[in-house]
């Protein structure tokens, strides 16, 4: 791991923190107001801030700029960078100019598939992998060389994220995978949203044995439920994800109006559970379009004063 | 194989509607394998064309044919005489095949009526699959027999994404997670190497990506 912080994000690790980033996901508009509006309620309570990069296939305002938004409000971005709509071209390009314009942390994902976004008719790309793209945001930083070995004029200096779903399968190639995305240069993952505690402690014992949790920050992913509903469409309909029973019945068990305050209080056991697992560095907050509710989770849990 | 599906016969009507004499002309290979092009399928086609016109009161004098392959012109040459005779060929081949009777024949409109999907194998009977994108550098030995350039949904290198459960592609759970066959594969054959290695970014020069292809055997040009 880097010695020197090469983002704020990096510095509150580097110092042993237990670090809390959340999610803006970008408005389906150019309505830069939405943007700050919802950072704004997280200014002061997180360490960084996702933006995502057209999350589910939809057009929204390019991560990139919605982050350049966040600069402009003293919040610090984790620009969320896909491979599924930009060849190898683009995505440096972008990189470059994501840097130039202040942007310090990145997160390099494969993305989600355009058959679930609202234009399903689109070519994907898909020219390089998530892990490809991990190794050359690396090789751009530490060696100041592109994709075709060229010398950069002032290389692009990023702490590089990935994801890790420990959920999905097969389960015993998910900490292969993880090997494969640290081998490649990443300094931070942040997982999929933790429901199944078993499955995740089963997970991050299997990393700590292969030294992985030495080689790279492991946030845990929270995901507030508010509604039985929601924990039901968790399980069911989104790939990858791990919602056990108990949860559901924990969730139907509780008066209509009472189940967000519920869905709060799995999700603070969840982070207290976190805070006490050897290899975990922090957490990673989506409150899907309830960002409003992330000052409340990092207050009660305790983290950020 | 190369596999496709035959297009709708409305479809085929709207392109055909301006002749009065039209020559449906199948291809006795790969498309006959996957019954859309071959001797039945240019007959039932063309009993289904006379059928639904002679509704619409139109008058249309369809002939049939069928050739080994549409792709050679040794074959082609025998639909010479019947091309002749018909103002416009109704083409049951693949891509390559009307193509390449639009090159032998220049001053004959040649129709598709078939839409060319994939490069595939018949998996159990009725069930064909996608199996090869043609992408012009093949990474079989490395995936153990799997592409994952053309069975990954994401054409991942480097391991499934975060949507592979029970074996299944997040896109549809009717489809086989390719690196979950990959995994499983490798481990069979003792190949463990090979799953925790990195696979660098592809070089899609070879492809389509580089341009249309051509090759040439310097051995056979006469």
């Amino acid at each position: 791991m880097n010695a020197l912080p090469l983002s704020r994000l990096h510095s509150v690790l580097l110092k042993g923190e237990f670090a809390v980033t959340a999610e803006c996901g970008p408005p389906r508009g150019a309505n830069e107001e939405v943007v700050k509006q919802k950072a704004q309620l997280l200014k002061g309570y997180v360490d960084a801030v996702n933006v995502t990069d057209n999350q589910t296939a939809i057009v929204r305002m390019s991560s990139i700029a919605a982050s350049a938004l966040l600069l402009q409000i003293g919040l610090e971005p984790v620009m969320q960078m896909v491979v599924r709509d930009r060849n190898r071209i683009a995505l440096q390009s972008d990189l470059l100019g994501a840097y130039a314009l202040g942007m310090r942390n990145i997160l390099c994902l494969s993305g989600d598939h355009q058959a679930f976004g609202s234009q399903p008719d689109a070519l994907n790309v898909f020219d390089i992998d998530s892990t490809h793209l991990i190794h050359t945001v690396k090789t751009m930083r530490d060696e100041g060389k592109d994709m075709s070995g060229y010398a950069l004029d002032k290389p692009p200096r990023m702490f590089i994220g990935a994801a890790a779903n420990p959920f999905a399968d097969p389960f015993e190639y998910r900490v292969v995978r993880l090997a494969k995305k640290i081998d490649a240069g990443v300094d931070f993952i942040q997982t999929q949203c933790i429901y199944n505690m078993d499955r995740f402690k089963k997970w991050i014992h299997l990393a700590r044995e292969e030294g992985l949790t030495e080689k790279a920050y492991i946030l845990g992913g929270i995901t507030p439920l508010k509604s039985s509903g929601m924990a039901r469409y968790m399980k069911n309909k989104v790939a990858g994800m791990d919602v056990p029973d108990e949860i559901i019945k924990r969730m139907d068990n509780v008066e209509k109006k009472k189940a967000a305050d519920e869905g709060i209080k799995i999700c603070l056991e969840t982070i207290e559970e976190l805070k006490e697992i050897n290899g975990v560095s922090g957490i990673h907050i989506m409150a899907i379009e309830w960002e409003e509710k992330v000052p409340e989770i990092v207050k009660n849990a305790g983290l950020k004063n | 194989m190369i596999v496709g599906e035959q297009k709708p016969v409305r479809e085929i009507i709207d392109t055909i509607i301006r002749y009065k004499k039209l020559l449906i002309l199948g291809c006795g290979t790969c498309v006959k394998t996957c019954f859309v092009g071959g001797e039945d399928e240019v007959a039932a086609l063309a009993s289904a064309l006379r059928l639904a016109l002679k509704q619409e009161d139109r008058k249309i004098e369809i002939e049939e044919q069928t050739v080994e392959r549409q792709c050679e012109n040794e074959f082609i040459q025998e639909a010479a005489n019947a091309v002749a005779r018909n103002e416009a060929v109704l083409s049951l081949a693949c891509g390559a095949g009307v193509q390449a009777l639009a090159k032998r024949f220049g001053d004959t409109p040649v129709l598709p009526g078939v839409n060319t999907t994939f490069i595939g194998i018949q998996q159990k009977p009725g069930l064909f699959t996608e199996e090869c994108q043609g992408c012009g550098n093949c990474v079989l030995a490395v995936f153990g027999g799997i592409c994952p350039i053309t069975r990954c949904s994401k054409k991942l290198l480097n391991g499934p994404c975060g949507g592979s459960q029970k074996g299944r592609c997040e896109i549809n759970p009717e489809t086989e997670c390719a690196w979950q066959l990959i995994i499983d594969r490798l481990t069979l054959l003792g190949q463990h190497k090979n799953l925790r290695a990195y696979i660098p970014p592809k070089n899609w020069q070879p492809s389509i990506s580089g341009g249309p292809r051509k090759y040439i055997r310097e051995d056979h040009i006469i």
